[in-house]
């Protein structure tokens, strides 16, 4: 039995997660007779299709929206592009080129049995997959030779709007000690319906997310990494309506960390649960076979809900995502469970909370590299305190040993970071990461004190949340508004008519592939 | 280098204060103390200090010092920087004009609009014309809301519709009679060559033409609006940078309480 220094009951734990894993199994009954047009665009992808028609329409929207636009999305586009490969003696790309040119209906050609279909699409499904592993074995080749930082990783953003000026920020942040960068998506972009194309230098309040702009990105992390002697790892956005598909681009690309959370996009962009579940299923696949650490993103749950009342209901929705991250074959040290500080600077004794909570979710996730969100809501314009509040967030941090440091910033709430403000954010999380380096292993909380009782409290009230899930369903229970104080409808939000039920015809040898990994 | 804590020099300034010409103050009266920092791209090094010390006294300081040098990677170095500022305001003329509006949290505005116009509030909101951005209107409408500030969506007496952005005002205007809006939120990111200026001014001529403009409470927002440009442009109200939902939601239901309740 492990040893807490909370006395936590971890047989209570223990059944949250056999609970936890209920309320997963359901929804995974649901995702496996489904498909959406984000699922197939992604395949489109992972057979090599790739570029733009003449309207700046990605080809694999112009492939899937071809077989939708007959009503036969049901059956897959690896049936049809399958068949037409035998049909046509065409390559995947060439089809797509076809069909964009309006010389190809794949929907009518004659069909071929299904045997034969899917040995006609397998060398497509064989190349890809063999990229995304030699895209792993490159960033494990990196972390055996030059090795990388110590946790909790320093995770930076940059967010100019423009990839080559991005590529600067990147460059003085890890080389004032960053480990990980994540390039901020360009507002709006999660309720796209297609990933756009190409380098780009326009975004407001983040850059595009394309896959010419990831290769950019690594490329020059990968410069930068060998003068430093670390790796460094990048991070984008698999989330939105597109997640599945930048899941595929980040495993091809070599991206490491990716925030993935289809609660998110739910609660705080409208989109359909039903949409964004499916597609979750199948991103959490290609994340967990291309060793991408995925970010949860249950610290914004505190962004709406108060942050000491509503504890709890970030830890189960933890929970909850560690069983939907299992059930994809996601193994536990890629698990960026998501959780914040976030109490407001008024409240006495916050650090304390703060710090139960932390130590808590450290415990009952041991492997996970938690990722550890800093403040925002309670930064104002006044940096001399946001430098305040961003100390008291590192010290807990080295404390409890987080995974994936966010770094606060003393700007946040007033623009996005200029360079300085990322050196004096790296500059103040080194300072306390050293200067209380072993803190955590000199303490232990006292029995029966605020500590101890406080993360008694949240797992209590987390684990008869998970309970009521249960018997709800997650579906009904977002309906009900239980998370972030948001109700969301079954059959709201953006993105439901891209959802279709598989038909008898559809198949999808990569969920095979991903999960044997 | 001059100045500094055991400085000796320029203590012979007048020490009162005139409202007709204020400086910033450290410890004195007109004393002009300022902190300042900023980046520079140039390597460290003696020459960046002089660039820096240059830069102060072009921004108007004198005696400016350099307290810190830091570089942030090859070719950029951050200074923090103090001087004594040589500029003056003249505080006595200076003319603001404000939103007359009390600013209600969420609680206070929903009991606001329950008790003094007894129905939600609908609102209609958009970032119109050509601009793309969201992020403005999204701050004050969504859900989510904006450092803290929780957005329209989630009060319980408004009826908020956010139709995003690229919205063309006949767009925008038709959606507003269809569900006969109250309030009209306008949100101009996008300020190149004067653009919001125009598309603006665009919206209040349509609603005029229409006859809508004395129906709605019409108001615009954007981190280059004020609310004397606003007004001017013939919005009710204009909100700037650091106005959140709070303060837009607050102002529409003492306005509208005011139109309906005389």
């Amino acid at each position: 039995m492990q040893r807490s220094k909370l006395g936590l009951d971890f047989e209570k734990v223990g059944h949250a997660k056999e609970v936890s894993k209920r309320i997963a199994d359901d929804v995974q009954k649901f995702v496996d007779n489904y498909s959406t047009v984000a699922v197939e665009r992604t395949l489109c992808r992972l057979l090599g299709i790739d570029g733009v028609d003449n309207n700046e329409v990605p080809l694999p929207n112009v492939v899937v929206d071809s077989i939708k636009d007959k009503g036969v999305l049901s059956e897959g586009v690896m049936f049809f592009i399958g068949n037409a490969v035998l049909e046509t003696g065409l390559n995947p790309q060439q089809i797509a080129e076809k069909i964009a040119e309006g010389e190809l209906d794949i929907t009518t050609l004659p069909v071929r049995p299904a045997e034969d279909i899917k040995n006609a699409i397998q060398p497509f499904v064989d190349e890809n997959i063999t990229k995304i592993r030699e895209r792993k074995a490159k960033r494990d080749n990196y972390l055996n030779t030059i090795g990388e930082g110590p946790k909790p990783y320093l995770y930076v953003i940059v967010a100019t709007g423009n990839i080559y000026e991005d590529v600067i920020q990147a460059e003085a942040a890890a080389r004032q000690g960053a480990d990980i960068i994540a390039v901020i998506r360009t507002t709006g972009q999660s309720l796209l319906d297609y990933v756009p194309y190409g380098a780009t230098t326009e975004g407001f309040g983040g850059t595009v997310a394309t896959q010419e702009n990831f290769r950019i990105m690594r490329a020059a992390l990968d410069k930068v990494g060998e003068e430093e002697g670390k790796y460094i790892r990048l991070c984008n956005y698999c989330s939105g309506l597109c997640m599945p598909e930048i899941a595929a681009m980040g495993a091809l690309e070599g991206l490491d960390v990716m925030l993935n959370d289809a609660l998110y996009g739910i609660l705080f962009r409208d989109i359909n649960m039903q949409r964004t579940i499916v597609d979750q299923y199948f991103s959490r696949l290609l994340n967990g076979f291309a060793g991408v650490i995925i970010n949860t993103g249950e610290d914004n749950y505190l962004t709406t809900a108060d942050a000491f009342d509503e504890a709890h209901t970030v830890l189960a929705s933890d929970f909850i995502n560690e069983q939907l991250a299992l059930v994809a074959g996601l193994p536990e040290e890629q698990m960026g469970l998501g959780h914040a500080f976030e109490m407001t600077p008024d409240l006495e004794n916050g650090f304390l909370y703060e710090l139960a909570q932390a130590q808590m979710i450290r415990e009952i996730f041991p492997k996970a590299p938690l990722k550890y969100m800093p403040p925002t809501k309670f930064m104002t314009g006044n940096i001399f305190k946001g430098n305040v509040q961003d100390a008291l967030f590192n010290q807990i941090s080295i404390w409890t040993g987080q995974g994936i440091q966010l770094l606060g910033m003393l700007t946040e709430a007033i623009h996005t970071p200029f360079m300085s403000d990322r050196y004096l954010s790296i500059e103040n999380a080194k300072y306390i990461f050293s200067n209380m380096k072993s803190i955590g292993d000199e303490m232990e909380f006292k029995e029966g004190g605020i500590i101890r009782q406080r993360a008694a409290k949240v797992l209590d009230d987390a684990t008869e949340l998970v309970e009521k899930i249960e018997k709800e369903g997650l579906f009904t229970a977002l309906e009900k508004g239980i998370f972030a104080d948001i109700k969301r409808p079954l059959d709201g939000g953006k993105g439901l008519d891209g959802v279709v039920e598989k038909g008898s015809n559809y198949f999808n040898p990569f969920i095979e592939i991903l999960h044997k990994k | 280098m001059s100045g500094g804590l055991y400085s000796t020099d320029s203590n012979d300034f007048d020490k009162t204060l005139d409202l007709s010409k204020i400086k910033p103050y450290g410890d004195t009266m007109n004393d002009g103390k300022t902190q300042v920092s900023f980046t520079l791209p140039v390597a460290k090094g003696e020459e960046a200090i002089e660039a820096a010390k240059q830069m102060m006294r072009k921004m108007g300081f004198e005696n400016p010092q350099v307290v810190m040098v830091q570089e942030l990677m090859e070719g950029f170095t951050f200074f923090n920087c103090y001087g004594n500022c040589t500029h003056t305001v003249d505080y006595t003329s200076i003319h603001v004009p404000k939103v007359e509006s009390t600013t209600m949290d969420m609680h206070e505005t929903d009991e606001f609009v329950k008790e003094n116009i007894g129905r939600p509030i609908r609102v209609v909101g958009a970032s119109t014309g050509t601009d793309a951005h969201t992020v403005g209107i999204d701050a004050i409408m969504n859900m989510k809301g904006f450092a803290g500030h929780y957005g329209l969506e989630r009060y319980d007496m408004m009826e908020a519709l956010n139709m995003g952005s690229q919205v063309p005002n006949e767009e925008f205007i038709a959606k507003a009679i269809e569900m006969e809006a109250d309030v009209l939120l306008v949100s101009q990111t996008v300020t190149q060559k004067d653009v919001h200026i125009k598309n603006l001014t665009e919206l209040v001529e349509l609603l005029e033409a229409e006859g809508l403009r004395e129906k709605v409470i019409l108001i615009c927002g954007g981190p280059r609006i004020s609310h004397e440009l606003a007004k001017e442009l013939g919005y009710d109200a204009g909100f700037g940078m650091n106005k959140y939902a709070d303060d837009v939601a607050s102002y529409a239901a003492q306005e509208l309480s005011r139109r309906l309740n005389g």
